[in-house]
């Protein structure tokens, strides 16, 4: 897995629905979510289980991330989740009631192990925790650290307010605190910060607020439950024109650094280095991703200043 | 027996007329003149108003082995063809020929008619179950079906000749003024009345709405009307709407629609001056809505939008983004109050909008339409008139005109409908031929007909999902399987008839 992965939009698809799975490919969101969990009723457990491992072992020409979001940890079907998509190779694992750090090193074990088994690279399955109680807010800190797997964190509004004993609202000022927290344990750990879905399907305008939000704290993703919400969210995180811009120059200068044989160069009077240059690239690979560069910067030129 | 261009074996006769196997869509051009209808002179004080349905019938002379038409605005809410029929069968009379504009399942009433040999051929569009007997071999009676330009080109060169057209007319005077404006059953545009008023021989116009001479604004003419008949109903307006007018919002239809606009961004027609036809389908107006942002965004003003009139387009028409609609048919109510109270929104007939042999139809000024399709094949020819089971069940209406007239013809369709793949080696019919479809979106992807390798190349450069059609139709197959192919009895059950009067298919029996 590339050391920057866009993950602007996570949608999360329904493992009993075979039409969805089917249209997997379609989605232009930089992520699938591939549920076992909420969206399945209990007596379809194994039912979907099996349709999510043929899907997975179909569909191998894969245009964006698959993540499936197991059963919890502690359930009985966990780790027959794991043993039926494991061998089938998705890109990772969406934890839910990611409580403790203990959890996510009880997944990670058991990750290792399937690894060892299938004889793949340890680490190769990526961990996206799922925070979704009063606990696991308290946690986040050392949730993050936890696994060099943990990729992100995930915020899990609806579960989060369930265990608050509250209602969430459309302003969602009762989020506050724990959409913080996390993503403070989330940027100190250097990893993603994946903001909660938005439930009303039919008010863009909403989801389009609590995006701009989320964007503005410093999510860098939102996950979703409907397609139709992956436009809004695509055009929140797009860069604009003027950072596009200036990461351009910046890229531009830390070339002709290199050819001179330096890692730092001045732009504008400013000191150009590493995380300004890696910042820049990443500006860029959304702008790719947004058609607003026709090239994607390749990681030589990132490195080049480090 | 002959083949068409498009390898389609069409028999030299059909119902008694010899046929013109299709060659492609350009070339063909009769030598005829138009067609004369008597001349008429009725005295001053003559009275027009009959006392019923009845009284129109024995009065305009219909014989058995003659032909009727009706107009198709009201669509499924239309009560005059069943009332029509009713009367004539009443009269004993027999061997009718129906050519109206389009028949739709509220006419399903009529099959015992055809069953006691009231009627024994169609020619006209034919939605749902009468098709679908047909099809089957359960009901004998030929058909042709024409496209809506076909239609009136039929009807002008005298190829079909209407001896009485009974023509639902929503507000009437007692002279046969009328429009479609006004009244319980106001159904807006009478643009395929109006063909069949300029060239049947005798004219029946019935109304529920019988208003004091004159009824202004007048759509057809006193002078072309010969009989009034009040009735106590002429159909049911709110049937004129069919779910299929809002904009989809199934995620599948929404990036098919995104995918629409893409190319018609790309195509450089989306400028000052465009002009874009649009259906009624979920996803047609999911793509116009697409149109309407780019349009917006981009500050340009189109200059007509075409065909089927709809709620949607007329908010664009107020939004001062189409300078005028020309209206052949109001697909919904928003379209029919427009139509009544808006000099921009202007009424034409099926000839301006489409007839291939007059001095210019409307459809070859379009730059851009919408077509829905319910199977495409690798070759880019689209049928919208069978189901995969080879059933009869859809009108043409102005699919191949468009196709035809439009630069830019672009079919939207989910690659996938239930468990049938859209695109397939070979369509069950042809209505629309490859050579005037210019690209096919699927949610899938992006086919581009290779006759046009800029666009493709621009789609390409933009980063477009685009996709060879036999790459889309392979993709599609891996999820679907191939189609086995339907099997036909040998007797020819229908035509499907190209806009220029050649066939481009026909309908055989379905071996049940």
């Amino acid at each position: 897995m590339p050391e920057f992965q866009l993950r602007r939009s996570l949608l999360y698809v329904p493992g009993n629905m075979p039409s969805m799975l089917q249209n997997v490919p379609l989605f232009t969101c930089d992520a699938v979510i591939i549920d076992l969990e909420d969206a399945v009723p209990l007596n379809e457990k194994d039912a979907a289980r099996i349709l999510v491992k043929r899907f997975l072992e179909s569909h191998t020409r894969r245009n964006k991330e698959i993540l499936v979001r197991i059963n919890p940890l502690d359930s009985k079907w966990a780790y027959h989740d794991l043993k039926a998509v494991l061998p089938f190779l998705p890109d990772g694992i969406r934890l839910p009631k990611a409580d403790t750090p203990e959890i996510v090193e009880h997944l990670d074990t058991m990750l290792t192990e399937f690894e060892e088994e299938l004889g793949l690279e340890i680490g190769r399955f990526r961990i996206l925790p799922s925070i979704e109680s009063a606990q696991g807010v308290i946690n986040a800190n050392d949730i993050a650290r936890t696994s060099k797997r943990v990729f992100g964190l995930g915020f899990g509004a609806e579960d989060y307010t369930a265990s608050m004993e509250i209602e969430r609202t459309k302003g969602g000022e009762e989020l506050f605190n724990a959409r913080m927290t996390i993503l403070w344990a989330a940027k100190a750990a250097g990893i993603q910060a994946i903001d909660t879905i938005f439930a009303d399907l039919n008010d863009m305008e909403g989801l389009r607020r609590e995006t701009e939000l989320a964007k503005k704290l410093g999510y860098t993703g939102k996950c979703m439950v409907n397609p139709r919400q992956i436009d809004v969210i695509h055009d929140v995180f797009a860069p604009k024109q003027e950072e596009v811009d200036y990461a351009l120059q910046v890229i531009d200068a830390i070339k002709r650094a290199r050819t001179m044989g330096t890692g730092v160069i001045s732009l504008k009077g400013k000191m150009i280095d590493a995380p300004v240059v890696k910042r820049a690239a990443r500006v860029l690979r959304t702008a790719f991703a947004h058609g607003l560069v026709d090239e994607i910067i390749h990681e030589e030129d990132i490195h080049g200043a480090e | 027996m002959a083949l068409n261009s498009l390898g389609r074996t069409i028999p030299d006769s059909f119902a008694g007329s010899k046929l013109i196997p299709y060659q492609d869509p350009w070339s063909l051009m009769p030598h005829t003149l138009r067609a004369t209808r008597p001349t008429k002179r009725i005295p001053h004080n003559d009275r027009k108003v009959l006392s019923g349905i009845r009284e129109a019938i024995i009065a305009s002379g219909l014989k058995d082995g003659m032909t009727i038409s009706t107009h198709h605005s009201l669509r499924n809410g239309d009560y005059v063809l069943n009332q029509v029929i009713r009367e004539i069968d009443a009269l004993g009379i027999r061997d009718i020929r129906i050519a109206s504009s389009s028949i739709h399942p509220v006419h399903a009433e009529i099959i015992p008619a055809i069953r006691k040999g009231v009627i024994t051929s169609l020619e006209c569009g034919v939605n749902g179950l009468i098709g679908e007997l047909i099809s089957k071999g359960e009901l004998s009676c030929p058909v042709i079906v024409r496209s809506h330009g076909g239609r009136a080109r039929a009807l002008i060169t005298g190829e079909v000749g209407v001896d009485v057209a009974f023509l639902a007319a929503p507000c009437c005077d007692d002279y046969g003024n009328f429009n479609g404006f006004s009244g319980p059953s106001a159904c807006g545009s009478l643009g395929y009345a109006m063909v069949d008023a300029q060239h049947a021989r005798t004219v029946v116009a019935l109304t529920d709405n019988l208003v004091p001479y004159p009824a202004v604004p007048v759509g057809i003419s006193q002078s072309v009307v010969d009989y009034v008949v009040a009735v106590e109903s002429i159909g049911d307006p709110a049937k004129i709407v069919s779910t299929t007018t809002r904009i989809t919002t199934d995620p599948i239809g929404l990036q098919i629609a995104k995918h629409a606009a893409q190319v018609i961004e790309s195509s450089g027609l989306l400028k000052d001056g465009f002009s874009f036809q649009t259906g009624t389908g979920g996803i047609s107006l999911a793509v116009a809505e697409q149109v309407r942002g780019l349009m917006r965004r981009g500050n340009i003003r189109g200059s007509f939008g075409c065909g089927g009139i709809t709620g949607h387009f007329v908010d664009m028409l107020e939004e001062g983004l189409f300078q005028a609609l020309f209206d052949v048919q109001c697909f919904d109510l928003k379209a029919v109050e427009s139509i009544a109270r808006n000099r921009n929104h202007q009424e034409i007939s099926a000839t301006m909008y489409a007839n291939p042999f007059n001095s210019g139809a409307v459809v070859n000024r379009l730059d851009c339409v919408i077509l829905s399709a319910t199977e495409v094949d690798v070759d880019f020819n689209v049928n919208v008139n069978t189901e995969s089971n080879g059933y009869l069940l859809h009108n043409t209406g102005g699919h191949s005109d468009t196709a035809a007239g439009a630069k830019l013809s672009i079919i939207v369709a989910p690659s996938i409908r239930g468990r049938l793949p859209i695109i397939r080696d070979e369509v069950t019919t042809i209505t629309t031929p490859g050579e005037t479809v210019d690209v096919v979106v699927t949610e899938r992807g992006i086919a581009v007909n290779p006759r046009h390798p800029e666009l493709k190349a621009e789609l390409l450069r933009r980063r477009a999902p685009v996709k060879e059609i036999r790459e889309l139709r392979d993709e599609i197959y891996e999820l679907t399987g191939v189609p086995r192919p339907l099997e036909f009895e040998d007797d020819v059950v229908g035509l499907v008839e190209y806009r220029d009067g050649s066939i481009i298919d026909v309908i055989r029996r379905v071996k049940e």
